[in-house]
């Protein structure tokens, strides 16, 4: 029995980043504004207060604030001719729920994708030829929407963050101090850096002697007290070192609770429900039009919420998902190569070099989820790639994120992981070691894509979505050649000893590595090679808009929460300035 | 000021642990528990006062999930994992088996984040934990297959009698999975799960049961989850001079 309920002008599905950004600008449009939330409520003094907060246990290991994946999850496959099976358990990416969602637990590193990113394909092509970007298997594009098209929306998220960095490329004068390979800046940021502890500051010496070009991290960790044009108020980050993983107690880190949540819930064109979720978007006969979308909530009562525009606004997976389950779309066939829905998912390369001293105190607890030096000497293409055998690149930041014990334990090159020897080394190195964090891209590849799993269902008897993914050996050429100079700056340092940690052998679901899942709902410029348009439209139901990182034809190597809400706001521009007037197809496919 | 401050907010904090304890507070469904009943949000943020969310720590003595030879095995072999010695205290005193009869009787031990659901082929190592068995089943299972493996191959009764450097033979043929364990039990899964749980037990804050007066915090200078460094940001290379604590303060507080 499904209750059909009042129409609204949009309904949200998914309430974190992409979610708040789309209610708060539809919602300031006058229109009237549902969002869908399955998780849990949530704000700062309820569930992440100061005195319990900073807990390693509750919120890494036992995954407190993540998706609980007991009666939903994925299934996950290295290739084709696998089996794929559940990812029983957490471990690689910490998908987010409940208000706010990864928002909430992220560790704030605010980053722009350089302006060559957003032409992968044609400026690879041109510079180092077609097999450049066709080797492996590659299947990279162009993304249909250029940097100087994001730029105002990069800085509209930066001020409603509070962004603390230094610009590098200001209206194209390049500014010391900065990053000056980044592409040109409007403005300066909101906030200065923040200050460096040991470890960045040493890392930064070092990269400068190399004469690579350090600058401090973007980041949304306030370095000041800061009040955004929303009027939400921020305090100042105390550098305790729980972020990423964490929710902050202290108002500190930009979320959708401390930055936009004060402002959109006192609107009264604005509601927010939570334990509701959408099980799939209802299309019209002959499926050119969403009529609104059937959700149940946990009481496990059913309903028809009606709506003129369906914002699929939950994390990436969920879209491609909710895309594949209703209907919206081709789903992509990597065996005719056919189709584009789920096509070119990607992830993010990671690799890190730990360092240890012998004479020096890093007090690695000292940190915040953006604290770090960074080079982008090596990223995108600011550098050379001829006869490397890649494309791509990453960011290597000497970072200090915190040091929680359970997690952040560095030891030496063939020590045990247990035993007295293992404890003589934590004891050993703990205060004393630190690590550089190679952050690098990953091109997406035809074996590479989600779709929905044939076996596995979840507790609503949807099949579950099926991700077939492993890095290609493009991204393995990048992950090395970016290690290597990771290392270089490592031993500048001048340290006892260092120790790699490559990025060898099939992508596993085991170890964290990063929840920058990207692709399967692909943005481009023509209905043959992507699911949405550049302003994130669906191209086979025009009042259906997938916002997140799924629109990324592929990932760059850089943190994509700044990129994912620069699309968004590009899509509010977009559905106010022209869509409301005239609803339809934005871009003619 | 803001010792007192602080001081006042984790007595508070305290106060509601205790409350969850004992059962009065069991009304409300815990963030990241499944089952919350849904709630529709409009007008303003529905902050409500004394709804602080506050960790579940452990209370009691003694085990409630292990049986004495369960027991037996873990003393012993955590004890193997992370040794005794005046570096730093050992896993068994840092009361890790305590915490672990705890974390298996709870959500955790139920499974209460791993999705548990049919089919049950084994998978490649990249698919991870891949048993139908929940953590506490796992471990009831693990060990009784430990036990027998021991004494049809090593001349022993169980785990717990054998001489230490044969116990971290087997240990190591646990962990790089050369170790054929019956009972359906895979022994590199079950020792990956076991290291990181016991390790959590060493690290985790005291509040939980393990970690026993923060003494492998002191071993390697972790002073604990302290609310502000901002006086110590740019003060590179000097020794932080904080003493450890943890969520229910550390001895010397005074408990007014």
């Amino acid at each position: 029995m499904t209750t059909a309920l009042k129409p609204v002008d949009a309904v949200l599905v998914g309430f974190g980043w992409t979610g708040a950004i789309m209610g708060q600008q539809l919602c300031d449009a006058g229109l009237n504004v549902v969002a869908l939330e399955r998780g849990p409520w949530r704000d700062t003094p309820t569930d992440f207060a100061t005195g319990f907060a900073q807990d390693e246990l509750r919120y890494m290991w036992r995954h407190h604030l993540f998706q609980n994946v007991s009666d939903d999850t994925l299934t996950i496959r290295n290739n084709v001719n696998q089996e794929a099976l559940p990812m029983r358990h957490l471990g690689s990416f910490l998908l987010g729920t409940g208000v706010g969602s990864g928002g909430v637990h992220w560790n704030g590193q605010i980053w722009r994708f350089l302006p060559t990113d957003f032409l992968t394909k044609s400026h690879n092509e041109k510079r180092y030829g077609k097999k450049a970007v066709s080797a492996y298997d590659m299947t990279v594009q162009d993304w249909g929407v250029t940097y100087d098209e994001l730029e105002p929306h990069y800085d509209q998220f930066d001020k409603l963050c509070g962004t603390c960095g230094k610009a590098g490329n200001l209206q194209g004068k390049i500014q010391s101090g900065g990053n000056p390979f980044e592409g040109p800046r409007a403005n300066e940021f909101p906030n200065p850096p923040m200050q460096q502890t040991y470890g960045p500051t040493l890392f930064g010496k070092a990269a400068a002697e190399l004469g690579r070009h350090p600058f401090p991290h973007p980041t949304g960790n306030m370095s000041q007290a800061y009040t955004n044009p929303l009027g939400a108020q921020m305090g100042a980050c105390t550098y305790c070192g729980f972020c990423e993983k964490f929710g902050c107690g202290n108002y500190s880190k930009a979320s959708p609770q401390t930055t936009v949540l004060p402002y959109l819930l006192q609107k009264s064109n604005f509601t927010l429900k939570t334990e509701c979720e959408v099980l799939r978007v209802e299309l019209t006969a002959d499926k050119k039009r969403a009529t609104g979308v059937t959700y149940v909530n946990s009481a496990g009562e059913e309903f028809f919420q009606p709506a003129e525009m369906v914002i699929l606004s939950a994390y990436v997976l969920q879209n491609v998902r909710l895309l594949l389950l209703s209907g919206i779309g081709k789903p992509y066939d990597p065996k005719t190569d056919e189709g584009v829905v789920g096509k070119n998912y990607a992830y993010q390369t990671m690799s890190s070099v730990n360092v240890f001293f012998d004479d020096k105190l890093m007090n690695p607890f000292i940190g915040a989820g953006a604290l770090a030096t960074v080079i982008d000497d090596f990223n995108g293409d600011n550098f050379d790639h001829g006869g490397l055998g890649f494309i791509g690149g990453a960011y290597i930041a000497g970072m200090i994120t915190g040091g929680r014990p359970i997690e952040m334990i560095y030891t030496p090159q063939n020590t045990p992981a247990w035993g007295l020897e293992w404890k003589h080394a934590a004891a050993k190195n703990y205060l004393r070691s630190f690590s550089l964090s190679v952050h690098g891209s990953c091109m997406s590849a035809r074996g590479n894509y989600l779709d929905l799993d044939p076996t596995y269902r979840d507790i609503h008897g949807r099949p579950m979505l099926r991700m077939t993914f492993d890095f290609t050996e493009n991204d393995h050429k990048m992950s090395d050649y970016l290690t290597d100079r990771a290392a270089e700056v490592a031993k500048a340092m001048n340290p006892r000893e260092i120790k790699l940690n490559r990025r060898t052998g099939s992508w596993s679901v085991v170890p964290y590595q990063t929840t920058h899942n990207t692709g399967g709902a692909i943005m481009g410029d023509s209905p043959k090679n992507s699911v949405v348009n550049k302003y994130l439209q669906s191209w086979d139901v025009p009042n259906v808009f997938s916002m997140g990182s799924g629109a990324f034809p592929q990932n760059a190597g850089y943190n994509p929460t700044g990129t994912v809400a620069a699309l968004a706001y590009l899509s509010a521009d977009a559905i106010k300035s022209q869509y409301l007037k005239n609803p339809g197809p934005l871009v003619r496919g | 000021m803001a010792n007192k401050v602080n001081l006042r907010r984790r007595q508070i904090l305290i106060g509601s642990v205790a409350a969850g304890i004992a059962g009065t507070a069991a009304a409300s469904v815990h963030d990241g528990e499944l089952g919350a009943p849904p709630q529709t949000v409009r007008g303003s943020v529905p902050w409500k006062e004394g709804t602080a969310d506050a960790p579940p720590g452990a209370s009691g003595t003694g085990y409630v999930y292990f049986t004495p030879p369960e027991a037996a095995f873990i003393e012993a072999a955590v004890g193997r994992l992370i040794p005794n010695d005046p570096v730093g205290p050992g896993a068994v005193e840092a009361n890790v088996p305590f915490f672990l009869d705890r974390q298996l009787a709870g959500p955790f031990g139920r499974g209460d984040h791993y999705y548990l659901g049919g089919p049950w082929p084994k998978g490649t190592p990249e698919q991870g934990y891949q048993s139908r068995f929940n953590p506490a089943q796992f471990y009831r299972a693990a060990i009784a297959a430990i036990d027998q493996y021991v004494s049809a191959n090593l001349g022993a009764v169980t785990f717990a009698k054998l001489a230490a450097a044969d116990q971290d033979k087997l240990l190591k043929g646990m962990e790089s999975g050369e170790v054929k364990l019956d009972r359906g039990v895979d022994s590199k899964s079950f020792f990956a799960m076991f290291l990181q749980n016991t390790k959590e037990g060493y690290f985790s804050d005291p509040i939980y049961g393990g970690n026993k007066d923060m003494a492998a915090w002191k071993m390697i200078g972790f002073p604990g989850a302290h609310y502000n460094y901002k006086d110590w940001v740019t003060r590179h290379g000097e020794a932080v001079p904080f003493p450890a604590v943890g969520f229910k303060g550390r001895p010397g507080w005074r408990e007014t």
